[in-house]
């Protein structure tokens, strides 16, 4: 699992990932989108292989992924559960959700459950408005939600 | 004397050459098209408020405070993004844009700390005087919302948004309770220095600008160039020196004295203390950048080890005599005198410096020439660059580079030969990458992996990675190329070289033993690699040469030069912009030291001894006969001194004992001497067998003028009274007077009239001119009345262009079973030359200790891991250095640099040189590397022995 990747299976796989994308035009993102997407997040030393293949700096890929709050640096729990604190979900009673299921999971935004199953992790618009208050769990969307129903939601992953 | 403020124009100069003519605020202005319509207004005289916009750097557009009105568009679009266009009616302060201004300043006050009073950039922060620009009264949000700039809340709980400073960087501050995130410092790393080390973190309102992986400056890719510091508008990076001083009063303009590049600095004073070096935008070899060394480590000139006071000895053996100016010469002058009364007028010489000015440079020559009567005067350029001036003397003309810095804005292809700019000469390299970024090609040549070969952004087209001591054989490869395949300019070949030479030259050249096949062979170099850097240096438009150490510390160094000028002349590339054969000087004023008659062969203006109208001048002037016999070079002068002949020598700012081959065999010829004068600021290594030692003067502390690598005379000014009391032109003058003759300069001005009035290529120069053009590049004389920016435009300078054969001559330095490696030596970036000056300042922290590259491999098989402590051993000699296992070297190859001296390394090099001009052989030793526990026996002997002969006496 993604916790026990070795070093040099990084720098492997990052390179097999660079070579799909390396001669498109603006390689970064989908660059660290695949790696991400292969590691449950984008480990330095894959970083560090990206910058060198792509002749960038260690600054500027840094900087470009910690523009995107997407990209992790550390892995997430194994379900990850983004919770709506845009506006429309506010005036929905989004901010009282977002209390409680901290309260109940004990833990705060970014942090990931003491088990290591639940990730927490707040977002700006899910594009689900009409649906106040919204989360996403594991990228499938839940809407019209309160706190039974997210609980619900973590049991049935956990 | 006042503080002076280059003007910003807020974004850079447009090159095009149509010009479009605008209104701003009811005033016609005319500008080259493509240039902002900030710039413009600036042209006016119109300053337009502006935060993120500076003209080092593209405009950006992020601040919004430079917003104007334009007739006919809607809205304020931002002055610094927007173009010029014929007819524009621009409007820069109406009550709208009044409004808008005072808004995004209130926003930008409202997370800015407002302790102006004990802020180091009190008095030079652009964001105080936008606030006042703007008049900004008030600000409505409060203080208490999120921010970065204080540590606490009011609830006394630590604020997550602030970040404390970083003070890792030993010559400035980040402090980010201050930074208002215009992203200047993070555009000039990138687009001035061309390092990109800084980044702007997260977004909104977390964006930081953070060093490398959010590190701190040291620990990244950071160089200390200095550009950021310079770039920011706040007191967010700021010099530690003006933290502790405060803001300058004045500034003066002068010269660096570090490497060939020579970069114009203001020196910015507080009364008679140095505040700060800031690079001067009108200096026209570094076009307002600096590199770590000129910028910030000055500090040697205050350092305590700095001798201030004559001292005398009799013998070597015994400790230092503090003594009187006037008994410290007449002390050296009677000893001088007695020897050329023992052994004759010519068992005595002097060396010139590199680090000098040209006048120090010239009265030392005319002291031998005049006084002592020989012509035993020598320079360090005898072991850098003397190749060059032989190479490129018998080819083209001239012994110097044809190009200006800027020229290389023009260059398309640029061909790198063993030298490594970005360390070497930063500032050049900085502004080589800046090209190589918009897109001109790369070739380098060199056995290591330098920066340029790849680096962020930048990547060598071709890296031809040949074994060291075979340059000759790659050079004269590519030229085989060029001929077979018909890639040559005949029309240029026709019109301006001797066409006699240059078949003669194709018969030998097109060989097939001069194939890059055959030369595979010998460089390790792939053929095909040698063939397609061939082709695109010959085809690739204009082709550029720059070329350092790496060609000339060779056996056949006058060799390669001469394959380079063969090169350039195959493919035209000589004779107007953006080409040329450029070689990157080693020191300040190697150049003006070659000029002004250094050589022992040479008269100033490169006029041979033996001509007797040169002769004759000086003859005239100075009242005194000149030989025609060449005097001693430096290895020829320890020669003889080892065999008794050779016995007093006056040595100017210069320490050969460790900057010169065969360490021990400098020792023997230093030891046998009656009388060794060292004229220094430090009791160097050469000091350890001195006689008498006389205090040496920074170059903040005189007048005078240096010429950098592009011929550019440049004035160095004085900005403060020399601490040893005597300029170091007025210590050669008192000492030239203690032997009798009449000298009587009272300004470097006078000395300056006299190069002119007897050198050809310097006819023009006067210190007026230098005042009113800043600098100017020789030849200056009638012809050329303001200088030679470009050289051979319309023809050479010797007439037609000579091609000459380059026979390939392995060294006899070879590898062997015993010694099987070849060690190579260079620069860091952070070090210069021997280090007596870095050494002394915080430039430590990047290079406290010389080490040993060497391949993973080769070090796997003799056991070696990183930081081991190793023993390098050569036929000549052994020291001990710790290894730096790196793949940036190839295999057989180990590289070190000479920057420290404990270290050492020219213990190891050998006495093999050039076989034009005696320089050393420093680029190929054979070594063989094993494990070691320390120091070896030499170094530690050598320690004791250097510990003993610095011995001072206490005062009584």
């Amino acid at each position: 699992m993604a916790l026990q990747t070795q070093s040099q299976d990084i720098e492997k796989e990052t390179a097999a990932i660079i070579d799909v994308h390396e001669h498109q035009e603006g390689p970064l993102l989908p660059i660290l989108h695949d790696v991400q997407g292969k590691f449950g997040y984008v480990p330095e030393d894959a970083l560090l292989k990206i910058a060198d293949r792509l002749n960038l700096s260690r600054a500027e890929v840094h900087g470009t992924m910690s523009f995107y709050p997407d990209f992790r640096t550390e892995p997430a729990g194994r379900h990850v559960l983004k919770v709506c604190r845009a506006e429309a979900c506010q005036s929905m009673g989004g901010e009282k959700l977002a209390d409680d299921i901290q309260r109940d999971l004990g833990i705060k935004w970014h942090e990931t459950t003491p088990d290591g199953k639940v990730t927490l992790e707040p977002v700006y618009c899910l594009g689900l408005c009409s649906c106040a208050p919204a989360a996403m769990m594991d990228g499938n969307l839940h809407g019209r939600l309160d706190e039974d129903a997210v609980l619900k939601l973590v049991e049935e992953v956990k | 004397m006042t503080l002076i403020k280059e003007t910003d124009f807020g974004t850079p100069q447009s090159t095009a050459e149509k010009t479009v003519t605008i209104t701003v605020d009811g005033f016609d202005v005319s500008v080259p098209e493509g240039t902002s319509v900030m710039r413009a207004s600036m042209e006016a005289g119109i300053q337009v408020p502006k935060l993120c916009a500076t003209d080092m750097v593209d405009a950006f557009g992020s601040c919004r405070l430079c917003l104007v009105e334009i007739e006919g568009r809607r809205g304020t679009p931002a002055s610094c993004t927007t173009l010029v266009e014929e007819g524009m009616q621009v409007r820069t302060q109406t009550d709208r844009l009044k409004g808008l201004r005072r808004g995004v300043m209130e926003l930008y006050i409202s997370d800015h700390p407002l302790d102006c009073l004990t802020c180091a950039a009190n008095g030079d922060c652009e964001l105080q005087d936008m606030a006042g620009a703007v008049g900004l009264r008030d600000v409505r949000y409060g203080a208490d919302a999120q921010n970065h700039f204080k540590m606490r809340d009011g609830g006394g709980e630590v604020n997550a948004c602030w970040k404390p400073k970083d003070e890792s960087n030993p010559y400035f501050t980040y402090d980010p309770a201050k930074c208002i995130v215009c992203s200047r410092c993070v555009r000039a790393c990138e687009e001035v220095q061309g390092t990109f080390a800084l980044t702007i973190t997260g977004r909104g309102f977390d964006s930081r600008v953070t060093a490398g992986m959010s590190e701190s400056f040291l620990d990244s890719e950071c160089v200390s160039c200095g550009a950021c510091v310079q770039a920011c508008p706040t007191g967010t990076l700021q010099e530690k020196s003006v933290i502790d001083i405060g803001q300058p009063e004045r500034s003066v303009v002068t010269t660096c004295a570090y490497c060939g590049v020579g970069c114009s600095f203001k020196a910015e004073m507080r009364g008679d203390e140095l505040v700060r070096m800031v690079p001067y935008k009108d200096g026209k070899a570094n076009r307002g950048h600096s590199c770590v060394k000129g910028r910030f480590a000055y500090g040697y000139a205050a350092h305590q080890d700095r001798i201030l006071n004559p001292m005398v000895r009799e013998s070597v053996d015994l400790p230092w005599r503090e003594v009187s100016w006037d008994e410290a010469l007449s002390f050296a002058a009677n000893k001088m005198k007695g020897i050329q009364q023992q052994y004759g007028k010519e068992s005595v010489g002097v060396i010139t410096s590199s680090r000098c000015t040209n006048e120090e440079t010239f009265l030392v020559q005319k002291l031998t020439r005049a006084v002592f009567e020989n012509n035993n005067t020598d320079t360090c350029a005898r072991v850098c660059h003397s190749p060059t001036g032989y190479g490129l003397g018998q080819t083209f003309g001239t012994s110097a580079g044809t190009q200006d810095f800027d020229s290389v804005e023009h260059s398309d292809v640029v061909l790198v030969i063993g030298a490594n700019p970005t360390d070497g000469h930063p500032v050049f390299g900085s502004r080589l990458k800046k090209r190589l970024r918009q897109g001109a090609k790369l070739i380098v040549i060199d056995p290591r992996r330098t920066d340029l070969v790849k680096s962020p952004h930048i990547k060598a087209s071709h890296h031809l990675a040949l074994r060291p001591g075979t340059n000759v054989a790659i050079v004269t490869a590519m030229a085989h190329v060029i001929v077979t395949e018909g890639l040559f300019d005949e029309a240029f070949i026709r019109e301006r070289c001797d066409m006699d030479e240059f078949q003669d030259y194709v018969e030998f050249v097109s060989d097939p033993a001069n194939s890059p096949e055959a030369a595979e062979l010998l460089t390790g170099v792939p053929a095909e690699e040698v063939r397609g850097a061939a082709r695109l240096y010959a085809r690739g438009g204009n082709g550029a040469i720059y070329y350092g150490l790496g060609v000339t510390e060779h056996s056949q160094g006058s060799t390669t030069v001469i394959g380079i000028a063969n090169l350039a002349m195959l493919t035209g590339n000589i004779g107007k912009k953006g080409v040329g054969v450029n070689p990157l000087r080693g020191q300040n004023n190697v150049q003006g030291s070659c000029d002004m008659g250094s050589f022992p062969h040479e008269l100033p203006g490169y006029r041979h001894v033996k001509n007797a109208d040169a002769r004759d001048i000086y003859e005239q002037i100075w009242g005194v006969t000149i030989s025609d016999e060449p005097g001693l070079r430096i290895p020829n002068m320890l020669d003889a001194a080892v065999e008794g002949t050779f016995k007093g020598i006056y040595v100017q700012g210069e320490d050969i004992l460790q900057s010169d081959p065969d360490t021990k065999h400098v020792a023997a010829g230093l030891a046998a001497m009656e009388c060794v004068i060292v004229h220094d600021l430090f009791l160097n290594e050469t000091a350890n067998y001195a006689h008498v030692f006389l205090p040496g003067s920074t170059f903040l502390e005189k007048d005078g003028t240096f010429t950098n690598a592009e011929r550019r005379i440049n004035r160095v000014r004085k900005v403060m009274a020399p601490r040893n009391g005597y300029a170091d032109w007025e210590v050669t003058q008192l000492l030239a007077n203690a032997m009798g003759a009449n000298w009587t300069y009272t300004h470097p001005s006078q000395i300056m009239e006299e190069i002119a009035a007897t050198t050809p290529s310097f006819a023009n120069v006067t210190y007026d001119l230098l005042e009113e053009q800043g600098s100017v590049q020789w030849p200056c004389n009638e012809e050329m009345p303001e200088g030679t920016p470009t050289m051979h435009l319309d023809g050479f300078v010797r007439g037609k262009g000579r091609f000459i054969r380059t026979d390939y001559v392995a060294t006899d330095e070879k590898t062997g079973p015993r010694f099987p490696l070849l060690l190579t030596t260079g620069r860091i970036l952070s070090q210069y030359n021997v280090g007596a000056q870095t050494r002394r300042t915080d430039n430590v922290v990047w290079h406290e200790e010389d080490v040993l590259e060497i391949h993973p491999h080769d070090a796997e098989v003799r056991g070696i891991k990183d930081g081991d402590w190793l023993k390098l051993m050569s036929r000549s000699g052994e020291t001990s250095l710790r290894a730096n296992v790196t793949d940036r070297v190839s295999t057989g190859v180990v590289y070190t640099t000479f920057h420290h001296p404990a270290t050492q390394a020219n213990v190891v090099t050998t006495d093999y040189s050039d076989w034009a001009t005696n320089c050393p052989e420093y680029k190929v030793t054979a070594v063989q590397v094993s494990l070691s526990n320390g120091q070896t026996d030499w170094q530690e002997e050598y320690q004791e022995h250097a510990a003993r002969s610095r011995r001072i006496e206490a005062a009584e």
